[in-house]
């Protein structure tokens, strides 16, 4: 056997991906959430000035990509981001790095810290083999949904239940005009609420000019088996008002179910076992340990008829 | 009682021009914004509320709203 001039151990999880031309590799890194210390942005460029091309890529999932990476540099590369803990990120059959929106923090529209969320699955599910094809998860923190929860594996969107003290109400408006789903109307100087209407995005509670309106209970709304790629499929409800503090155990339990059910069938998204399995399995599945949260019945993810020929050609 | 008119201005210059005009006006004074229906009467009492003001009521007439505020402390 020749004599190794890398590092394998740090191919492992993936992250260095053939270019085109002779020896050439892009290095994806990980960025949960998309959040980075400007530090370690210094230290990315830096390390990209010297082993790269001049410019980095943004990656459609908030990595950023090294460009132009000789092989021969990857144990350097490795070492040189580590010193600002800069990690590799995935790719192939794994759960990939988490995408997030800003989360609440500094986001007025943000309900829950989709950041945070983030990072904990990051930490614990970061690389996991799923044994059939990548697997994709981001957080949302509102239904605004910028990062997408339907078209990720299993998506998160933050969500607030809103409840109203009548006696601090003044009977204002504001929040039926701030509604824009048309959960509430004002009848007789007071907000009307349908509860079959409402999406959980909390307008009325951040509008309230007296605090009359607030959240009963705050958690995130789940959607499984979305994908893009050639055959698009939109994810559906699977759990709502899932405390942030169980969606790492939430994926895990997803992808339990995934790994058995996909068994034999080869390079398989999620979304396309639930169609072939019934997503009455999978709910039953996630009622077990999440049974307070899991909604009562679901629809299979949405085939989106975007490909080509179009219905009825030839 | 002032009447700042910020009908016709986009998001987000008539937050902006709200605030302007608030750092001339005392804490505790009543003051009303007219404001147009859709993004911005969704908008600007939110973000006005956000900054420490007191939102007092709101009111519709002839296509645009109303906003009743008392100015905040700093």
């Amino acid at each position: 056997m020749a004599e190794q001039k890398i590092d394998l151990r740090n191919l492992k999880a993936g992250g260095f991906i053939k270019e085109r031309g002779k020896d050439l590799f892009t290095v994806r890194l990980r960025v949960p959430g998309g959040r980075l210390s400007v530090d370690r942005l210094a230290k990315i460029a830096e390390v990209a000035q010297k082993y790269g091309k001049g410019y980095v890529h943004l990656s459609v999932r908030q990595s950023i990509e090294l460009i132009n990476v000789n092989f021969a540099d990857f144990d350097a590369v490795v070492a040189e981001l580590g010193e600002e803990q800069q990690k590799v990120a995935s790719c192939g059959a794994r759960v990939r790095v988490p995408t997030a929106c800003g989360g609440c923090e500094y986001n007025p529209n943000g309900l829950i810290d989709t950041q945070k969320s983030a990072l904990e699955v990051d930490e614990k599910l970061f690389g996991t083999a799923t044994g059939h094809h990548k697997f994709k998860v981001c957080f949302a923190g509102c239904p605004f949904d910028c990062p997408k929860s339907s078209i990720n594996d299993v998506g998160f969107q933050g969500a607030v239940w809103p409840s109203l003290d009548a006696d601090a109400c003044i009977g204002c408006g504001l929040c039926a005009k701030s509604c824009t789903e048309g959960a509430l109307a004002m009848a007789d100087g007071k907000p009307v609420f349908d509860a079959q209407k409402c999406i959980y995005c909390g307008d009325c509670i951040k509008v309230c000019p007296t605090g009359a309106w607030s959240a009963a209970k705050k958690g995130y709304t789940v959607r499984i088996g979305g994908k893009w790629g050639r055959r698009p499929l939109v994810g559906t409800l699977y759990a709502t008002f899932l405390p942030e503090e169980r969606a790492v155990d939430f994926i895990a339990a997803v992808l339990a179910w995934y790994q058995e059910k996909a068994e034999g069938a080869g390079r398989v998204r999620l979304g396309d076992i639930i169609i072939r399995e019934g997503c009455q399995s999978l709910l039953d599945h996630l009622r077990r340990d999440f049974a307070g949260f899991v909604v009562a019945e679901t629809v299979p993810p949405q085939v989106i008829v975007n490909q080509i020929p179009l219905p009825g050609q030839a | 009682m002032q009447t700042i008119d910020l009908r016709g201005v986009t998001c987000p210059t008539n937050f902006v021009m709200a605030k302007l005009e608030l750092e001339d006006i005392e804490a505790g004074t009543t003051v009303e914004f007219l404001l147009d229906d859709g993004e911005p009467v969704k908008n600007v009492p939110r973000s006005l509320k956000d900054e420490g003001h007191k939102l007092l009521g709101l009111k519709e007439q002839d296509g645009y709203y109303t906003l009743l505020l008392e100015k905040g402390a700093d």
